[in-house]
């Protein structure tokens, strides 16, 4: 099996989680532009964060036949430093059209204040404008409201629910999405999010369309083989492998490639010139190597709580 | 005789489908004396878009036209995407300190592919010796594909790098597992000091117990002093098949008084280099992959 996690942020990560990955059988990763733990203070590191997803973690991950894809936004979080919000929103254009941008991301609501509000529609509008997909940060506190009022805004601002990808949802959240015709992001992270058995038994009550999960991983106790794990417990729990194919590989590709910045071609026959440059450890070029996650170490701790 | 930028502007109309020829055609002429750099950012952000990444086709008169326009200019292994940023940036014009700070801000902002492509365009931009710096910055990067840039089948670092910038670049080349071949200007800029910063170098991973690439020897040859001489006689004695190869390649060249004795050792190694049998080019071809 091959998969996808469509967030999680290596930049926090080590080669460690890498080689995992890559044996695991994760051939594509979506690195979503966040708060990086402690505030920034000025535009110059968002530039150089940002240039650091199209620049060196891309080549980072290349290294272990992984294609890393990002999407580039302002966080909520640090919209609310207005002075540094102002600054980052004159750059995100330099960088929304750059090579493997999948989309404006993640953006939304953390504590939902006014500011962050102007600064998710402005980037919204920015989206529009560059005909990109979304991906929305879905809030931690008051979640199932910061929800339903992320999906209204889209709605507000004219953007089609299927070209946005809604985030970090729960069984409190899922139906709603779902019923609105958003794609419906799962988390699968220890303590705040989705516990893996959780999400077996939401792909058993709700199905696999329109749904696929994620690992989040980052600089926080969480796990980058979150995916190819919970693809496994679904397996061992009876859930039927056409389901486990589309909420770990199928429906991220689908959601994603709308955006014209990802094709399934990209890690299956890359060009000629990201061969000689970027993709020498590709595993997949190379005759692929079984995918395996069933070692001893991993097992013991399949179950993601 | 047609400039780069028209060489390169031909090549693309020649191979890109009509609506890409024609959206960069239109691109160039936007970005062409505009007031500001806006247009020329998107553009060069959309390349990848728009013109996609295949190889760049180019025949053997291509290759002799592109060298009697820019003497060095390697364009063989680049890619459409990569052409077309060279070409627009050429396009945008302007004096050479506006064309240095508006390439110098899209550095800060470049993708992976655009820092390959921009460095790869840098025999190509007015007052090569404003890019000195930048380049230096290039061969800091930890991508190897980046490094590559700088270093590999590029005339620059050659003609514009003092020589210790020169000597970094080739020690780091080894050091990342790159490959010295492709770097232009290798054979005349070998310098006593480099020499001894590439024994140096054997010495600390024969220290740790690891091996070293064959083409380190290269370099010792021509500067060798009694100490290198020693190591060359060390390789030809202990070396694997490929490094007593380059080792009898290095003494060859040796002009040190010990050198042809020490070869001498190995009659046939010695018959070999000396019949022109063994040659650096041939190891290259056989021993290092392909950049």
């Amino acid at each position: 099996m091959t998969y996808i996690d469509p967030h999680i942020h290596m930049l926090a990560r080590t080669t460690t989680d890498y080689e995992a990955m890559a044996a695991a059988g994760i051939v594509a990763i979506i690195e979503p532009a966040f708060w990086i733990g402690q505030p920034r203070t000025s535009v110059g590191s968002y530039i150089d964060y940002l240039s650091t997803l199209v620049g060196w973690e891309r080549f980072r991950a290349a290294q272990f036949g992984i294609r890393h894809y990002c999407s580039i936004g302002l966080n909520s979080k640090e919209a609310n430093n207005e002075r540094l919000a102002e600054e980052v929103m004159q750059i995100l254009p330099r960088f929304l059209l750059k090579e493997g941008v999948v989309a404006v991301g993640e953006i939304g609501y953390d504590e939902q204040t006014p500011t962050e509000d102007k600064y998710f529609r402005a980037q919204l509008e920015l989206a529009k404008e560059l005909n990109m997909l979304v991906q929305i940060h879905t809030p931690h506190r008051d979640k199932k409201r910061g929800t339903s009022r992320s999906m209204d805004v889209c709605i507000e601002h004219k953007l089609a629910p299927d070209r946005v990808v809604v985030d970090h949802n729960n069984e409190e959240t899922a139906q709603e999405v779902l019923d609105r015709g958003f794609w419906a992001g799962f988390t699968i992270y220890p303590g705040t999010k989705m516990g893996n058995e959780r999400m077996v038994e939401i792909v058993r009550r709700y199905g696999s369309e329109h749904i696929f999960i994620n690992s989040s991983a980052d600089w926080g106790v969480s796990d980058p083989l979150a995916v190819p794990k919970t693809a496994q417990l679904m397996r061992e729990r009876g859930i039927a492998e056409e389901h486990i194919r589309r909420v770990t590989y199928d429906n991220a590709l689908k959601a994603f490639t709308a955006g014209g910045q990802m094709a399934e071609s990209d890690w299956l026959s890359p060009p000629a010139i990201d061969q000689r440059t970027l993709f020498e450890g590709n595993s997949v070029l190379r005759g692929g190597q079984e995918p395996r996650i069933e070692g001893k170490r991993t097992k013991e701790r399949m179950l993601i709580e | 005789m047609p400039t780069p930028a028209q060489l390169l502007q031909g090549w693309l109309r020649r191979q890109l489908p009509g609506d890409a020829a024609g959206w960069l055609e239109a691109q160039a002429a936007v970005v062409g004396g505009a007031e500001t750099d806006r247009a020329l950012f998107l553009a060069i952000s959309l390349v990848h878009r728009r013109i996609g990444k295949a190889d760049l086709a180019l025949s053997a008169a291509d290759i002799a036209a592109a060298e009697a326009t820019r003497p060095g200019w390697r364009p063989a292994g680049w890619s459409l995407d990569q052409a077309a940023r060279i070409f627009l940036l050429l396009a945008a014009g302007g004096s050479p300190t506006r064309f240095a700070e508006r390439l110098e801000q899209m550095f800060a902002t470049a993708d992976v592919g655009e820092l390959i492509a921009f460095y790869r365009g840098l025999p190509l931009y007015p007052e090569q010796p404003r890019y000195i710096q930048r380049a230096g910055e290039g061969l800091r990067t930890n991508m190897k594909a980046v490094f590559e840039a700088v270093a590999h089948n590029n005339p620059y670092p050659a003609e514009q790098f003092d020589e210790h910038r020169w000597n970094q670049m080739v020690v780091k080349a080894l050091f990342i597992g790159s490959t010295l071949y492709p770097i232009e200007g290798l054979e005349r800029r070998w310098n006593p000091d480099l020499t001894h910063m590439l024994c140096d170098y054997a010495h600390e991973r024969w220290a740790a117990g690891r091996t070293v690439s064959y083409e380190l020897w290269r370099g010792v040859g021509p500067h060798a002093d009694k100490a290198a001489v020693d190591d060359l006689a060390r390789v030809l004695d202990n070396g694997g098949p490929v490094e007593r190869q380059a080792a009898a390649l290095a003494l060859r060249e040796s002009p040190h008084r010990d050198a042809a004795s020490i070869l001498g050792r190995d009659p046939d190694l010695a018959a070999a280099v000396h019949g022109g049998r063994i040659s650096w080019d041939a190891l290259a071809a056989k021993h290092s992959a392909p950049t």
